[in-house]
């Protein structure tokens, strides 16, 4: 099979083309410009659309539109500017359009710094955008899952017509590593009877998140929770490495759970029974994997480059049974592998 | 008896969506001038055989539920971002056709940015802006295009150009814009004006059908409800208060110089599904296991995680370095990572990145302690000398970076091996001063023998692809620093 030498924000754009994606809308910020660079240079080789857009507002609201004739279409960007996107993701939840946003986390709130940190974790998985609205976030811990991800989000974006989050933090955009693609992909879900087509087929189609009556309103995010709970239900991901004799648990995701799985290794070398659970999918949050994970474990840490985001879920379904820690690293700064270990031994 | 005034059938025939049992009337009060306009929109679209090819966007305000009438595709946007909208479809169905039909609240305010923008792309769209001088939905405050002393509820005293600033003139402002190939400001105050009106609307969604680009109706429409005057008073009152300042007329009318948009880059048809090895040859992205040297027989073999560090100034190459290690990494079909220190340490200044080369999956390709470091200048050898674990090797510029005994003695009882090269004179010595890096390739592959030198050069000859004279400097440069 083909081995590319890839950097993660172009790696993402090359699996968005190859699940068919049609258009990018975007804007530039560091550390997501590189998506943008290479979405201007390969989506137009392709025929396809690629628009720097005035600002995160407009990239989103143009993906809303490119979104309601059925295309695959998508944008990235990353913290500042994916609050700037969340009323556009709110809007689109609502109508139930489906895109993908690819959000490369950098360091806040405001301005922050563009290093990284994950601490756009509560922001992408509990709302962000006004309103009950869920969407799937899909976290990254190697350039290719970037690839596998964009792919695998087109496809849950078309199931559920809901938006679909990449969440990366920088590192991921940033490093360089090897991948491959899979040797065909037809895009699923393709029959989009509510799509508007420009012709007379679109009649009486109408894409819109307003419901003057209390009722109907009701009715339409009852619809739209039902369907939350089947995502929930349905698309839980998590990866487990050596869990199953683990005493000590390391959990976290991204590019954290790399570093994790480096200290899985150390330690187990020194004869401590550690393992790593990641969440690959931070909303919906893997509890039932988690959950049974956790079974006979006699510590747990977790991980993160934010201040205890994951670690209020994590927490919350680990209750007092078992101590809990939390590593929150933040400013832009990495979580170093020693800092981990002095932690754990 | 023939019917000579009765709703177009541009609207559906009953308004299935509007709550209520009344599916007949629209929701507007009355004398209000929304009804007009969406009478002229839609007879338009008739009448220009256009209706069927149609996407009307609804904006927020009064005309929020105009999705309840125009018998065509709808969608509703967001405050503002209306043009967004209208752009993301436009260029997902070049053929069709797009309504933008905003408020001055929406399109003067919140949404300037986006008709700005999408004005001065010249988008192939068609933007009926209604200017009542108030938000209407909103309960009558004020807007950007509400008059001098004009009162509404959020200008109980009249609004002031002091506090408020000027009331905006759209017409004119979207005129300046080189793009727009039409842009008239009409009026619904009288019969004859609103005729008026209908041609200018006819106009602009003709030149839509023909290709020729953005076209923007500005009408100035009554609220009667909110500027507290009956029905039949609200003419009077844009003839009063709105003409004085709101000139009437063309603003800008290139659509003679128009030129077809058909075939730009805006008409792109969608692309045909390819598979992935052949869509990433038609993107140029090169696959990395095309030649392999591993019969290579002195080859050192990596069977941990190989730890590099190459520091240097931005401009020397640095991260080019760490890469060209992966890819000799990945021709032997080992894993490799590469993480850049990034952002504006990049932009100018120092330069870093951490590379890791394995037989096994990489756990993390960031570390602290690396086996190898290749120092470029002497900041960034201060840096992180003090980060090579014991028995890695230390690459030193020794043009430019100087070692004092005492800490080269240090190193000795770290077990640092400490390995000198000129690499700045001698890529000098090249013929280009931008190859210290390969010189310094050169050096490691000498000292540690991991990788085969033909693969260094086909690289090379890739990255520098007929660029002759750079391929034979950079391989003269890896040259001199194998064998220095």
């Amino acid at each position: 099979m083909a081995r590319y030498f890839l950097k993660g924000n172009e790696a993402v754009v090359v699996g968005a083309l190859v699940a068919g994606c049609e258009s990018f809308y975007g804007y530039p910020i560091t550390p997501a410009s590189e998506i943008a660079h290479a979405a201007s240079e390969y989506f137009p080789t392709l025929g396809r659309t690629f628009l720097q857009a005035e600002s995160e507002l407009a990239s989103i609201n143009m993906v809303y539109g490119a979104a309601s004739t059925g295309q695959r279409t998508m944008t990235a960007s990353s913290s500042p500017g994916i609050s700037l996107m969340c009323e556009g993701i709110s809007y689109m939840a609502g109508c139930e359009l489906p895109c993908l946003v690819v959000d490369i986390m950098r360091a806040g709130p405001g301005l922050g710094n563009i290093g990284a940190e994950q601490s756009d974790y509560n922001q992408l998985t509990k709302g962000g955008g006004h309103g009950d609205y869920l969407t799937i976030v899909l976290a990254p811990n190697s350039v290719q899952e970037m690839i596998d991800f964009a792919i695998l989000g087109f496809d849950l974006a078309d199931k559920y017509r809901n938006p679909v989050v990449i969440a990366a933090d920088g590192v991921i955009g940033q490093m360089m590593e090897s991948v491959s693609f899979p040797e065909d992909y037809t895009p699923l879900y393709q029959d989009k009877p509510w799509a508007l087509t420009g012709d007379k087929n679109s009649e009486r189609r109408l894409h819109t998140s307003i419901y003057i009556e209390n009722d109907e309103l009701e009715a339409h995010n009852m619809r739209l929770q039902e369907k939350f709970s089947r995502m929930k239900a349905a698309e839980q991901r998590a990866e487990e490495y050596m869990t199953e004799d683990a005493e000590l648990l390391l959990v976290g995701y991204g590019s954290v759970s790399r570093q994790l799985k480096a200290v899985v290794n150390n330690v187990r070398q020194r004869g401590v029974k550690a393992g790593l659970f990641r969440p690959v999918t931070i909303s919906p949050f893997p509890a039932v994997r988690l959950e049974k994970c956790i079974r006979g474990k006699k510590r747990i840490v977790v991980a993160e480059m934010s201040s205890g985001q994951l670690h209020y879920d994590v927490k919350a379904l680990v209750g007092n049974d078992i101590p809990i820690s939390l590593i929150g690293k933040l400013g832009g700064n990495l979580i170093e592998e020693e800092s981990i270990l002095r932690e754990v031994l | 008896m023939k019917k000579i005034f009765k709703k177009s059938d541009g609207f559906y025939d009953t308004f299935f969506r509007k709550p209520g049992d009344d599916k007949q009337s629209t929701t507007y009060c009355s004398g209000c001038g929304h009804g007009i306009v969406h009478k002229l929109v839609a007879e338009a679209l008739v009448d220009l055989d256009m209706l069927d090819k149609t996407t009307f966007i609804s904006p927020v305000g009064c005309s929020v539920f105009a999705y309840y009438y125009f018998k065509c595709g709808n969608i509703e946007a967001a405050h503002g971002r209306a043009p967004a909208v209208a752009t993301g479809i436009k260029r997902a169905l070049p053929e069709s056709y797009v309504v933008s039909y905003q408020g001055d609240g929406d399109l003067a305010a919140i949404g300037t940015a986006e008709i700005i923008h999408a004005a001065n792309r010249g988008e192939n769209i068609t933007v009926i802006f209604v200017n009542n001088a108030v938000y209407g939905m909103t309960g009558g405050q004020m807007a950007p295009t509400t008059l001098i002393d004009q009162k509404t509820t959020t200008t109980p005293r009249g609004r002031s150009r002091e506090n408020e600033g000027m009331p905006i003139k759209v017409a004119e402002l979207i005129a300046t814009l080189p793009a727009p190939v039409y842009v008239e400001r009409t009026s619904l105050h009288d019969i004859s004006h609103i005729m008026k009106t209908r041609l200018a609307i006819r106009k602009a969604l003709r030149f839509q059908k023909e290709g020729k680009g953005f076209t923007l109706i500005e009408v100035l429409s009554q609220c009667p409800t909110n500027w507290k005057v009956k029905p039949d008073q609200a003419g009077e009152w844009i003839k009063k208060h709105m003409l004085p300042y709101y000139d009437l007329g063309v603003f800008r009318d290139t659509s003679r110089e128009a030129e077809q948009r058909t075939g730009g880059p805006m008409n792109r048809k969608a692309s045909d599904h390819l598979k992935p090895g052949k869509l990433m040859e038609k993107i140029g992205i090169k696959s990395e296991s095309e030649s392999l040297h591993s019969s290579f027989s002195e080859k050192m073999t990596i069977d941990h995680e190989l730890k590099i560090r190459i520091a240097g100034f931005g401009g020397q190459g640095v991260l080019y370095l760490g890469q060209i290690l992966c890819q000799l990494a990945l021709k032997n079909e080992y894993r490799a990572t590469w993480f850049p220190a990034y952002g504006p340490a990049m932009r100018g200044g120092t330069a870093n990145c951490s590379v890791v080369l394995s037989n096994r999956e990489i756990a993390s390709p960031i570390f602290s302690m690396s086996d190898i470091l290749v120092a470029m200048n002497q900041p960034s050898f201060d840096k992180f000398s003090p980060f090579v674990s014991p028995d890695g090797y230390l690459f030193c510029n020794s043009s430019i970076i100087s070692v004092e005994p005492d800490y080269e003695a240090e190193l000795r009882d770290r077990r640092i091996k400490l390995v000198s090269i000129e690499a700045t004179s001698l890529a000098e010595e090249a013929g280009f001063s931008f190859s210290s890096n390969i010189v310094i390739l050169g050096k490691i592959l000498k000292t540690l023998p991991y990788f085969h030198k033909e693969d260094v050069f086909s690289l090379i000859k890739r990255k520098f692809r007929n660029k002759e004279k750079l391929i034979q400097f950079n391989v003269k440069a890896f040259t001199l620093g194998f064998e220095a």
